[in-house]
């Protein structure tokens, strides 16, 4: 391998976690061949010249996250995730498995709420949810689906294998830089994609769009599409921006619509004009100020019942935060026997529930072993890693899970597999997740090959959350057979001749050598 | 389309435009303050950002301050940096409406603005490089949009703005007795050439003045420019009508059009500060119609705390 990599088997050792790139002789594992061979090929000063363009190109394009009110671009890395086939067929299998135990649950917590009654969960889990709206609850949503988008977290253990890490059925975001991510690495990278087949990526906007029109209120013909956006200040803006553009649809805000007789419009230079499905980028808190907070200006009033009455789609459902609340989390294996019959394709990662007395007892004695979240956070915001804390805020953290079991949960701490990352001249083990995004239409879970690859840009850290200063890698699924050229199609394009103009001495010149020739 | 995007379009036509025209308002005006006694520069900046609409607060104003007002300042929409942070924020607002290479021609610029020095010598290749970004971002929006409702907001903003543009450069001629010259005033529309080509050899104030007004053929001329804005209004509003115009935009932009064009030049030439101030006028007039008729959302929400 290059210079790049000389530290890397020295730096990888120090860690127990499964690297994605080398196997254990430090060999390239067979997906990662290609990659290998082009990072091969070039030294500091290319790969330094490569990562300077593609965040060049990031902030020129305007490919950014808002953060305090500044715009940053989301850093991606020039090494690749590359996730073989044969495990991203099961992944793919995992996925679509879970969305569709947790759409069942939602729509059975929202009406009979079956699962409580056959003792599959209790009662109490899901009313003391604080995503869990009573508002709506009693009525089908219209179109038929609630998890149209999903965006489930996983990771890779010590032994390889993959594990959910949690499930964000509220506004899972981050598809717009797997699209961004794909296009800077065929510019930054083009050697690496070589004649292997990479699954593409920009089918995504096309499937949403076709789910969301799929779904829309019985009746409607030729479907409103819109994109809700809080605005320009949320930190997911652009990807709001992206996403519309991308499905040719208005990018509206919340003083944009208009709620009159149970039925939504948009205000456009031709009068108002009647919306069928949303597409909300908004918090449930935010998007009606007649049922939740009074004083939100973002959303619109009137919504809900519009929604309530059947006449319009709201994607994801209003309510849908209750699934990815992490206590239901560590029920959602049992949720998938339950409602499907089928054993788990992919496992949870080990979860202590920190109501049943006995857990809580054990991680209260092992605190500075374990990671503990607050079952409602998002963004890693909470989190406390055990290993990494202080006395003092181990201390703090004791005494708010005493105060609210029910708000924590507790899992060991996880060595997230790593990828080579450049970091300070040269590629150095960096820790990674992973989010697949599925489609929903309610006939079909359609996953998107690849998803959005989280490194931690630090060393040994494990927090990946862009908030907190991680990047991203292009996440590439390669199928096993890798193809010569002998495969490609070897179709000649026919030639269009242009018409000689008045003017073009190269061209005479030319004939004239040849009749020379001929002459001769 | 969303009224609200329909207003972002119109004003990234109008800032970019705007920058466009200061720029090379700047550059002709710098290369002629650069020549003058020092209380004559104070006097002719003074008067510069008084046509300009930004006139600051103290009375002794040096090139410093003539650079920060129309170059660097990018609090004020007058300025080159501040219109052009306006025209960015306001795609950033309707990026999915306007193409990604129009996003990014105004993104790229807004980031280049701050390498650029902020004295004299600086300003000159400024002035020159944002005539270049700006012709760049026009072209690109007129290649890559659909020239559908979307980009008709932004040339009819794009039109204005060049029309007020335009009567502000010919407004500075007779603010003072050593006003630019004609062919400063020409320059400043990159007409020079062009008015050679069209009048040859007869050439006087007169002909000069006839030609950024009047002229049916170039492009910065007052009369092509209205015109062009007359057409963006009637392309916008299909429901045009058999008898008299349904929005007062069209009206005031046809008015203040036809008003030039059945005027003799030497009557428009013989009170040129009362008409362009006219002219001006009715721009800001159209600009407020076209608000109302298009853009106008409905009162403010305000929801108080009523709800159980």
């Amino acid at each position: 391998m290059s210079e790049l990599f000389a530290d890397y088997p020295a730096a990888a050792r120090k860690t127990t976690a499964f690297d994605e790139m080398f196997d254990a002789g430090y060999l390239p594992r067979t997906e990662y061949g290609q990659v290998a061979a082009a990072l091969d090929a070039l030294n500091l000063a290319d790969v330094t010249a490569r990562a300077d363009s593609m965040a060049r190109t990031f902030l020129d394009r305007g490919v950014t996250f808002d953060f305090a009110g500044e715009e940053r671009p989301f850093p991606l890395d020039i090494v690749p995730r590359v996730i073989a086939g044969s495990d991203w067929e099961v992944l793919e299998r995992g996925v679509a498995q879970r969305v569709k135990a947790l759409e069942a649950f939602l729509s059975d917590v929202y009406d009979k709420m079956t699962v409580v009654s056959d003792g599959v969960i209790p009662r109490q889990l899901i009313t003391s949810s604080a995503h869990f709206h009573r508002e709506v609850a009693g009525f089908a949503p219209a179109g038929g689906v609630r998890v149209h988008i999903s965006g489930i977290d996983v990771v890779r253990d010590q032994q390889g294998t993959f594990r959910v890490l949690e499930d964000n059925v509220r506004v899972p975001s981050g598809v717009s830089y797997v699209l961004e991510n794909r296009r800077a690495m065929a510019k930054g990278l083009p050697e690496a994609f070589g004649q292997q087949h990479i699954r593409p990526v920009e089918e995504y906007p096309r499937r949403l769009l076709a789910a969301l029109r799929k779904t829309a209120p019985p009746g409607v013909e030729e479907p409103t599409v819109v994109v809700l956006t809080p605005g320009v200040f949320n930190s997911a803006y652009f990807e709001h921006t992206l996403l519309a553009g991308l499905m040719g649809v208005e990018l509206v805000e919340g003083r944009d619509l208009i709620c009159r007789g149970n039925r939504v419009y948009m205000r456009t230079t031709a009068g108002e004009q009647r919306v069928d499905v949303i597409y909300k980028r908004i918090d449930d808190e935010f998007l009606d100020p007649l049922q939740f907070r009074a004083d939100s200006v973002l959303g619109c009033p009137g919504i809900v019942n519009a929604a309530r009455a059947g006449m319009v789609t709201i994607a994801n459902a209003v309510g849908n935060g209750v699934a990815d609340d992490k206590l239901v989390y560590t029920y959602v294996p049992d949720l998938i026997r339950y409602y499907l019959g089928e054993e788990p394709i992919i496992a949870n990662v080990d979860t202590y529930r920190l109501e049943d007395a006995p857990a809580r007892e054990e991680v209260l004695d092992r605190l500075d072993e374990l990671v503990v979240k607050p079952v409602d956070g998002s963004g890693g915001k909470g989190l406390v890693i055990g290993p990494d804390a202080t006395k003092a805020e181990l201390d703090i953290l004791r005494a708010k899970v005493l105060e609210d079991p029910r708000g924590w949960i507790a899992q060991p701490v996880l060595q997230l597999s790593t990828v080579p990352t450049m970091s300070g001249g040269q590629f150095s083990p960096r820790h990674v997740d992973l989010r697949p995004f599925a489609v929903n239409d309610g006939e079909e879970v359609w996953v998107l090959p690849g998803g959005l690859t989280r490194v931690a840009m630090k060393e040994g850290s494990l927090i990946v959350n862009s908030s907190q200063g991680g990047g991203s890698k292009d996440t590439w699924v390669v199928d096993g057979e890798v193809r010569g050229p002998a495969d490609v199609p070897q179709e000649r394009p026919a030639v269009t001749v242009r018409e000689r103009t008045s003017v073009w001495p190269i061209e005479t010149n030319w004939q004239d050598k040849q009749s020379e020739q001929q002459q001769q | 389309m969303l009224s609200r995007i329909a207003e972002s379009l119109f004003w990234i036509g109008r800032y970019v435009e705007r920058a466009d025209g200061t720029a090379r308002i700047l550059d002709v005006h710098l290369e002629r303050l650069n020549q003058m006694p020092l209380a004559q520069q104070r006097e002719t900046s003074r008067q510069l950002l008084g046509v300009m609409g930004s006139l600051p607060e103290k009375d002794d104003i040096d090139l410093s301050d003539l650079l920060q007002a129309l170059a660097y300042n990018r609090t004020s929409a007058t300025s080159i940096a501040g219109a052009l942070g306006a025209a960015r924020e306001n795609a950033r607002r309707a990026r999915e409406t306007v193409s990604s290479s129009v996003w990014e021609s105004l993104n790229t610029t807004w980031y280049g603005l701050t390498q650029h020095r902020k004295d004299v010598v600086g300003t000159y290749r400024f002035c020159h490089w944002v005539v270049e970004r700006t012709a760049m971002i026009r072209g690109l929006s007129d290649t890559t949009m659909s020239h559908d409702e979307s980009w008709q907001f932004l040339v009819l903003g794009r039109s204005l703005e060049r029309a007020d543009m335009t009567a502000r450069m010919l407004s500075t001629h007779d603010v003072h007795a050593a006003g630019l010259s004609w062919v400063n005033m020409l320059r400043c529309a990159g007409a020079y050439e062009s008015f050679l080509r069209t009048r040859r050899a007869s050439f006087g104030d007169q002909q000069a003045a006839e030609f950024l007004l009047l002229d049916r053929l170039f492009p910065r001329s007052i009369v092509y420019a209205l015109g062009d804005a007359e057409k963006c209004l009637t392309k916008l509003n299909p429901a045009y009508q058999r008898v008299g115009f349904i929005n007062d935009a069209t009206r005031i932009v046809g008015q203040a059009r036809t008003f030039l064009e059945f005027h003799q030049t030497q009557d428009l030439m013989s009170e040129l500060p009362e008409h362009m101030d006219r002219i001006q006028k009715a721009c800001a007039r159209a600009s407020d119609a076209v608000s109302r008729t298009y853009f106008s959302q409905a009162d403010e929400l305000s929801w108080v705390g009523e709800v159980s």
